[in-house]
């Protein structure tokens, strides 16, 4: 919207801070299943949230409507809910927890959105779903492709002006396949990268779908994962989810300082535990990098204006920061990161995760593999648990290999794992290096009150973990 | 909203040639938030959102669309008339459909409920001063929500009431937490300070030191409100015909071979009122729909798409064929008898965090929480540490099931994602003889 940024100056309300946050999303969804469509779905959603910091209080107000008095409008009654709340705030900010922002931010892809038709999608969506009937085995195959484009606008009385525009594509295959009364599934994960249709090579389609087949068949006949305590090697697929859920979330300073107790929960770090807590073993690395190109959270700014950079969050296994935005850093005087982010123009920003990866250590895959004598490597999560201080967690994946004496042999199926965080990631003995790192990025991280579902990335090598409870289905 | 909406309907199906059909359903809210943390303001706002979705069908063929309204009519036929448009273009691009179901003209639904709600700037002065001597966290939600459907065949259906709910924890300095909801539909100043005055008084209850059970089976009451939660993982790849015929249900065992307990039975019940009958095609489901009864699966959710893809009779399910209503049926385990007939073991308030760790073998993982407790000889010892538990709905609604309560609770829907929530689940209690905690 042009006119925004002479909005900012045509607002009939006086306060210390006012800032307005213009989203536009469009979210095109195409789902093919055995052969037939099932969606071809564009939703778009457009709209406005007012903020207003009056007497340390900060105010919110969503519009759909977008001419200046239906601001002009949200903006009275943002102040109105600031200064009903201001006798009882939780904390008195000051405008610096808004810095000035200014700039853009685009994501880098190679085929824009238009580069495809509809028609086109359906056709290599059709065709991936052809390959993946090809077997008698299949009872129900699926390809999905998402393309979402996003436009922030941000304006705001100190004088920031941002833009950022996004280009993600979600892509997924999946396949359920059953003999007798077995029944597995196997698919790609359902993840995310910013970057165009060219996440839509049909070349690569095709080549996760063979993949995908081939192991939902061998998991037909492969046994059941065993239940004991063995060494485990984890891939990026499910890495994904032990950082997302054991690191990520139990970071947030929002939720150690107690906001998001009522829904999703606490915390067990504390914020003494920041330059003291071992959280892992030494060859432990978090980072938060919302720099990484085609990585799902890169950005330049996040919604209250703070620049986004790459912080090391673990080092060497030690905890030395925390995943809280400028807001957090007021209220825990804990360094921020630019991580204050909303799901939409209708929600107010949080603490949330944007890039958080695992950097990469020095072995390879088959260095791991050898140095198993009876372990199991996992792919692919399908199911995911932790309790609400982000302790005890269980996670289940869709593809199991036994490793015996230092060598890849059967295919198990069902396999799962459960244990504490901190012990978990004390067992850390080998990191990946490079040729095992990948990037991922979830659609679907929940959090907040009101409720917000926002895009989160991931990148990590896989790693091998000592150890660990490790156990089967029903 | 709802002459507006029908007024928009009249414009664009007057847009739609011969060949097409239009469907239009709306969705809206006029919210009020505020967010608690230690009993003090910590977000406090409001939202005005109308989302329109489109669904289009040419020769076979079907495509949808979806945009925000501004609430101005003007604007409003602009937009939606270009996102028309847009769809006309498309659809004759894609592939055939051969499961699409032309929709039809039905009785039109209409229902209006009117409440009594505190107006944004008393919510604060409102709900603090009863707060003030406890750490409270916790989230309050108000105002009205609206639905709408209509068709090119003529059928228009609208729901629309104004709601309340206040969802919070109640937190000892201990860390140990009691949950609470108070909802509604007209604000009753004098109820919500009882409801948190009985709030409180259970925090008593829990400043005894904490008791550390090992992993094992154990004998177990599960409280309705962590029954909802169970209730709400067969909207998951369960109940769904779909999904029993795609080799994704926990169901399929119970349709092959597997019974439950004789005493459990569950369904879909309209009859509260408290969400609307009539799906987003603008199907009418019937008042009561039993599919668990006595233990034997004898209906699933059963969309017309999916009745035409697998020539099944449909129940007018929405798409995704998932739990609008759910209840359990209550049974024979009164209240007062509850402590007594557990006698020694766990007695759970709430659950969290649920998923299936076998979907396909029923198997359910996810935590205890809040006011959860020790039970010897009937009696309450102490509150125990949050423990993992991993056990099968086979067991647990089958042959560890011993009795269900006799009481329903209504556990209200305060989920806010893209919107706010309607309706909820009736739940009664159940009452084990074996469940299985692991960490």
């Amino acid at each position: 919207m042009k006119e925004l940024g002479s909005y900012i100056n045509h607002l009939d309300v006086s306060a210390d801070w006012v800032g307005l946050r213009e989203v536009r999303e469009s979210k095109t969804y195409r789902f093919i299943r055995d052969l037939n469509p099932q969606s071809n779905t564009r939703v778009d959603s457009h709209g406005i949230m007012i903020e207003v910091l009056d007497n340390g209080q900060f105010g919110y107000s969503a519009t759909n409507d977008l001419s200046l008095s239906g601001i002009n409008k949200a903006a009275k009654q943002a102040l109105e809910n600031s200064k009903s709340a201001a006798n009882n705030s939780l904390f008195k900010f000051s405008p610096d927890v808004r810095p000035k922002a200014i700039g853009s931010y685009e994501s880098p892809y190679v085929k824009d959105v238009s580069a495809l038709s509809a028609g086109e999608i359906n056709e290599i969506l059709v065709k991936s779903n052809k390959f993946l009937r090809s077997s008698d085995k299949v009872i129900s195959a699926t390809s999905m492709a998402m393309i979402v484009e996003t436009e922030f606008n941000y304006v705001c009385t100190n004088g920031s002006n941002a833009n950022q525009k996004f280009i993600i594509l979600i892509t997924d295959q999946a396949v359920n396949v059953k003999d007798g009364d077995v029944i597995q599934r196997r698919s790609m994960g359902r993840m995310g990268h910013q970057m165009g249709l060219e996440a839509l090579n049909e070349d690569l389609v095709m080549s996760n779908c063979e993949k995908i087949l081939s192991e939902a068949i061998d998991l037909l006949r492969a046994e059941e994962c065993p239940n004991e305590k063995m060494d485990i090697i984890i891939a990026p697929s499910q890495m994904v989810l032990q950082i997302h859920e054991s690191i990520g979330h139990a970071l947030e300073i929002d939720r150690i300082l107690g906001d998001e107790r009522n829904y999703a929960g606490w915390s067990f770090v504390r914020l003494n535990d920041f330059g003291n807590l071992k959280y892992g073993s030494d060859i432990m690395n978090i980072t938060f990098d919302p720099t990484i190109p085609n990585e799902m959270a890169s950005y330049l700014f996040d919604d209250g204006g703070m620049e986004a950079k790459k912080e090391y969050l673990i080092k060497d296994g030690l905890l030395i920061r925390g995943l809280g935005g400028m807001e957090s850093q007021a209220r825990s005087k804990t360094p921020a990161v630019a991580n204050f982010r909303a799901c939409s123009w209708n929600r107010a920003p949080i603490d949330r995760m944007a890039n958080l990866n695992l950097e990469p250590g020095n072995s390879s895959f088959e260095d791991m593999v050898s140095s198993v004598e009876k372990g199991v490597y996992v792919e692919t999560n399908r199911s995911w648990s932790i309790d609400d201080y982000r302790n005890k967690f269980q996670f289940g994946m869709e593809y199991g290999k036994l490793i015996e004496n230092g060598k890849l042999t059967k295919t198990v199926r069902n396999p799962n794992y459960r244990a504490v965080t901190t012990p978990f990631w004390n067992k850390l003995k080998m990191v990946g290096d490079k040729s095992t790192f990948e990037v991922f990025g979830t659609p679907n991280c929940g959090k907040g009150e009101p409720n917000q579902v926002i895009r989160v990335g991931h990148a990590t090598p896989a790693c091998l973990f000592e150890n660990i409870e490790v156990f089967g289905g029903a | 909203m709802q002459e507006n909406f029908k007024k928009l309907s009249e414009y664009l199906f007057s847009l739609v040639t011969k060949n097409e059909v239009l469907t239009l359903s709306v969705s809206g809210e006029k919210s009020n938030f505020c967010r608690f943390n230690q009993s003090k303001v910590r977000q406090i706002g409001n939202v005005v959102d109308t989302n329109l979705s489109l669904s289009l069908i040419n020769d076979s063929r079907i495509c949808h669309g979806g945009i925000t309204l501004s609430n101005d009519y003007n604007v409003d036929t602009k937009r939606a008339s270009d996102e028309l448009e847009r769809l006309k273009k498309e659809v004759v691009q894609l592939p055939i459909d051969p499961f699409l179901v032309m929709p039809s003209n039905h009785e039109s639904l209409i229902e209006v409920n009117s409440g009594q709600l505190l107006e944004s700037k008393d919510i604060v002065k409102s709900l603090s001063p009863s707060i003030v001597d406890v750490d409270l966290s916790g989230i309050w939600a108000s105002g009205n929500i609206f639905r709408g459907c209509s068709n090119s065949f003529g059928l228009f259906h609208w729901f629309e009431t104004d709601t309340y709910s206040f969802d919070f924890s109640l937190v000892t300095k201990d860390e140990r937490m009691v949950k609470g909801t108070f909802a509604g539909t007209d604000w009753n100043q004098d109820k919500y300070e009882d409801y948190i005055k009985k709030s409180k008084a259970k925090l008593n209850l829990l400043n005894r030191d904490a008791i550390k059970v090992k992993p094992g089976n154990y004998r177990t009451y599960i409280a309705p409100a962590g029954v909802s939660d169970i209730l709400d993982m067969f909207s998951w790849n369960g109940v769904g015909e779909s999904s029993i015929k795609q080799g994704q249900s926990a169901l399929i065992k119970l349709r092959n071979k597997n019974n439950l307990a004789g005493c459990f039975s569950m369904g879909e019940d309209f009859t509260t009122g408290l969400v609307p009958r009539f799906n987003s095609m603008g199907e009418i489901s019937p008042k009561v729909l039993n599919i668990i009864d006595s233990g034997i699966l004898i209906n699933t959710l059963i969309s017309s798409r999916t009745a035409k893809e697998y020539n099944l009779k449909s129940n007018y399910a929405d798409d995704g064929e998932y739990l609008r209503s759910p209840k359990i049926n209550p049974g024979n385990l009164k209240d007062q008898n509850i402590l007594e007939e557990l006698d020694t073991g766990l007695y759970l308030s709430n659950l969290h965090y649920l998923n299936w760790s076998d979907n396909l073998g029923g198997r359910i993982t996810g935590m205890t929480r809040y006011a959860c407790f020790w039970v010897e000889s009937g009696e309450i010892v102490a509150p125990i540490e949050n423990m993992r538990f991993d056990d099968s709905f086979y067991d647990f609604f089958g042959s560890s099931l011993e009795s269900v309560g006799k009481e329903l609770e209504f556990v209200p829907s305060v989920g806010t994602y893209s919107q706010r929530s309607l309706g909820g689940n009736m739940c009664p209690g159940i009452l084990l003889n074996s469940f299985k905690l692991t960490l």
